[in-house]
């Protein structure tokens, strides 16, 4: 039975919005034109590569349902509660030690959920990506172990066959345990990366020829010339960083892929969840904030902003009092403020949620409410002096002298000419709330602590870096993924920007 | 001049007026007292005792905006609004959910503050427009491409990274200073190099970047043409002429943040131990403190408008082409 979280329900209108958007672009030579000169950008188009794995990775997990309750055989549904339960556990006592940490099964130890046994299973709510990344989830240790480790972190009582009891380190119950010898590890690991990378390869080949095969049919070339071109760069679009940046991303994801079957590739964290999971579930919520922050305040944003610079006077000066004074709050105590009053609200009000996923997302969807507020007046401004200048362009006093109507100046002269403005914004501002994540919720008023997010990562391994050995893995997992996304979208927004703004490009 | 500058004055006394108006909305409508008391009391089944008791103490027990039991003036100023919004304006805040003179806390709390962000922010503009000079003297050749790339890169990391690596280091690998905490007086000095480091490494990558695109603007001017054209050095060209030019926008976006500097660094502050303002915020909203909140986004609305005046002033005094309107 498919779900629509809140949060999903404007993702989907956001592609709606998209896919409205390009066809609308496509028509017009002012918005199609710099797009091209994107398209025909090596980095912007490399970039473009790995944000589209990003966004692969964040939509198989925008796609909610809860399994179904036959199809769903008694032990997942153990192992199910037994992760949701963790994840209850961790909220409530974040700094409790490992060593104290329930040592039996998980099942037997951890809290049941709140909900009854019989709705329990209907009450889950799983991703696509979750169904992907089943062994992944399913799976889990007792507390830390290292990336690769067969090994736990923490060395425990262990009983001899001979009944005395020696402390060490107790081999994992799922990383690497189809080893017979964990001393052979090293071989298998090799042998399983090169599968992979073999696997990876084979993939880009099937892809590239596909792609190669339908670009010489479209341009009616023999496909023979057109590989030589792309391969040799000389195409009018970069296909070659394309196809090149394809090939990496591939050959990691398959080699990731066929190790993170039998190890743990970026260790467990405290709770021995693998943090490989985590950092992919954070995925979306990196993504959900650094673009449904711009889209829901977006509205506001360009229909005051046009008012303002259109008809001047009263509604200008009421509009800038408007931006000026939501401007003047420090933009983290603002969001401070709101948030903790969402959590009064929330303590209050805890019975109307179903479940914590359906807490955890709307808090998520009203923390990008709030990253909106305080970021929107920015554009707001932009378009007020844009709408400044255009109102006194010929075709609009033309338009006016004609005698059509203000909503049809606005909607058919002002708003398309405004619209790159828009799109400059939405796509430099993303990398930007993204970071902004991370820092909020280091500060607990981010996300909510249940969901799985790169500053929660961060913040439950902050402390773990006074260890001795270092456990270093999840702030490397977190930061890992946060600066690859970071990096792509800021060469990608430099790219767009350059594309859509004139003065820059003249400089070069 | 003056007459300008009392108007700008006068004209931040409604947008206060409205940054008080949404605190008070946000603190006090939204959620009603009680329900803070039962949040900070915390547990679900607290009495009505409690939560009159908590009300009382902290003087959230008045109406909200009128107090129909009260005579004459009484009726407006026992009321919440008057005594916890409209106080601020005085600049007196109160005491805290805990107790504490909220006032005398910032008085304190606002010099080890400004010791770390004055530090960042002179160290980090000398870095920062030299690199940035720099990158302008070798543009178009490989330092220039090589700098840009490194400079997209470190503005891709997370600012929590070079906080969390940059003690990691420097404080436990190689022992050159203390990881976290505060001294008095010169003492002081050892506490702060690690945090004004990472505060200056981690702004390189916008700050350098931003400037480089205010001096590849002025480049491009006639009257670097011009100088070029006397005969004039490159390197005079660009110290005499595009320096003087582009400092123009940067001052005043210096300017700008100058008040804001007051409130600190948030999370360098709580990580590195140094009791400023910014780890007064971060402890207040850990602890649910809304008071302290409160009087802190006050506090921060008016360093932020004092930023805009200052702006403007600075903008007549620097480039004599903008008039006072």
């Amino acid at each position: 039975m498919p779900v629509v979280l809140l949060t999903d329900a404007f993702v989907f209108l956001l592609i709606a919005v998209a896919i409205g958007f390009a066809l609308y672009a496509r028509r017009h030579e002012h918005l199609s034109a710099p797009w091209r000169s994107v398209g025909r950008s090596p980095v912007g188009v490399g970039a473009l590569v790995v944000i589209t794995f990003y966004v692969a990775v964040g939509l198989l997990d925008t796609l909610h349902f809860h399994p179904r309750l036959e199809a769903v055989p008694a032990v997942p549904a153990d192992a199910e509660a037994a992760f949701i339960g963790s994840q209850a556990v961790r909220e409530a006592t974040p700094d409790r030690l490992p060593e104290s940490s329930p040592e039996a099964e998980p099942d037997a130890v951890w809290p049941a959920p709140a909900t009854g046994p019989a709705p329990r299973y209907s009450a889950q709510v799983l991703s696509l990506l979750d169904v992907l990344l089943n062994p992944l989830r399913e799976r889990q240790e007792k507390t830390f172990s290292a990336p690769f480790a067969t090994r736990s972190f923490v060395r425990e009582p262990i009983e001899q066959p001979d009944g005395s009891v020696v402390r060490d380190f107790p081999r994992l119950i799922h990383g690497g345990a189809h080893l017979a010898d964990p001393a052979k590890r090293g071989w298998d690991i090799l042998w399983r990366t090169l599968l992979g990378l073999v696997k990876g390869l084979l993939l880009w080949a099937l892809l590239a020829a596909a792609l190669v095969w339908l670009l010489a049919r479209r341009r009616g070339q023999p496909p023979r010339n057109l590989a030589r071109a792309i391969a040799h760069g000389e195409t009018e679009l970069p296909w070659r960083v394309a196809l090149l940046t394809l090939a990496l991303m591939l050959m990691l994801m398959m080699v990731a892929a066929d190790l993170s079957a039998k190890y743990y590739i970026l260790g467990t964290d405290k709770v021995g969840e693998d943090v490989f999971y985590q950092a992919l579930k954070s995925i979306r919520t990196g993504l959900v904030i650094g673009t449904l922050t711009t889209l829901v305040m977006l509205p506001a944003a360009v229909i005051l902003g046009i008012m303002a610079g259109y008809f001047r006077g009263l509604t200008d000066d009421i509009i800038q009092y408007l931006y000026t004074t939501l401007n003047s709050i420090p933009g983290v105590l603002l969001i401070a403020a709101a948030i903790l009053m969402l959590q009064v609200h929330m303590t209050n009000h805890a019975d109307q949620f179903a479940s914590l996923v359906h807490r955890a997302d709307l808090r998520l969807f009203f923390l990008c409410i709030i990253l909106g507020v305080t970021s929107w007046t920015g554009l707001c401004r932009l378009l007020r002096g844009e709408a400044l200048k255009l109102r006194e362009a010929d075709y609009v006093l033309a338009a006016t002298a004609l005698g059509v109507r203000h909503s049809t100046v606005i909607a058919r002269h002002i708003l398309p000419n405004v619209l790159h403005i828009v799109m400059i914004t939405l796509v430099l501002d993303f990398s930007g709330l993204v970071l902004a994540e991370a820092v909020l919720s280091y500060v607990n008023i981010g996300v909510d602590p249940t969901m799985n997010s790169w500053g929660n990562m961060i913040n439950s391994a902050r402390l773990e870096l006074a260890r001795d050995p270092v456990v270093w893995w999840s702030l490397a997992a977190a930061f890992g993924f946060m600066f690859t996304l970071v990096l792509a979208a800021n060469l990608f927004a430099d790219v767009v920007r350059d594309a859509f703004d004139p003065r820059l490009r003249a400089l070069r | 001049m003056t007459a300008y500058i009392i108007r700008r004055v006068l004209y931040a006394i409604p947008i206060l007026i409205g940054v008080n108006l949404i605190t008070f909305m946000l603190f006090f409508v939204v959620n009603s007292p009680d329900d803070m008391a039962r949040m900070q009391l915390g547990d679900r089944r607290v009495t009505e005792e409690a939560v009159v008791n908590w009300k009382a103490e902290r003087g959230y027990d008045r109406p909200l905006l009128f107090n129909s039991e009260a005579a004459g003036l009484d009726r407006v100023t026992e009321t919440i609004f008057f005594q916890k919004s409209l106080r601020l304006f005085a600049f007196q805040f109160g005491a805290s959910d805990s107790g504490r003179n909220i006032g005398y806390d910032i008085s304190q709390r606002m010099w080890p503050s400004l010791a770390i962000a004055l530090p960042v922010l002179l160290v980090g503009l000398a870095i920062n427009i030299s690199y940035a000079l720099m990158i302008v003297f070798f543009r178009a050749t490989y330092i220039d491409i090589g700098s840009v790339v490194l400079l997209v890169a470190m503005m891709s990391i997370s600012g929590l990274f070079y906080i969390i690596s940059g003690q990691f280091l420097i404080g436990k690998l190689f022992h050159l200073v203390p990881i976290s905490g505060y001294d008095t007086g010169l003492d002081a000095i050892k506490f702060l190099v690690l945090p004004v480091l990472v505060g200056v490494i981690a702004g390189i990558g916008s700050g350098t970047r931003l400037y480089r695109t205010f001096f590849l603007e002025e480049v491009n001017r006639d009257y670097v043409r011009t100088a070029r054209a006397k005969g004039l050095r490159e390197r005079v060209v660009l110290f005499r002429h595009v320096l003087q030019n582009a400092l123009i926008p940067i001052l005043t976006g210096v300017v700008a943040v100058l008040p804001l500097l007051f409130m600190g660094a948030l999370i360098t502050e709580s990580f590195f131990g140094i009791p400023g303002l910014g780890s007064y915020t971060i402890d207040a909203i850990a602890a649910q403190d809304f008071a302290i909140v409160r009087a802190m986004v006050f506090l921060g609305s008016v360093l932020y408008i004092l930023g805009l005046i200052l702006t403007d002033i600075s903008y007549t005094l620097v480039d004599p082409r903008v008039r006072l309107s």
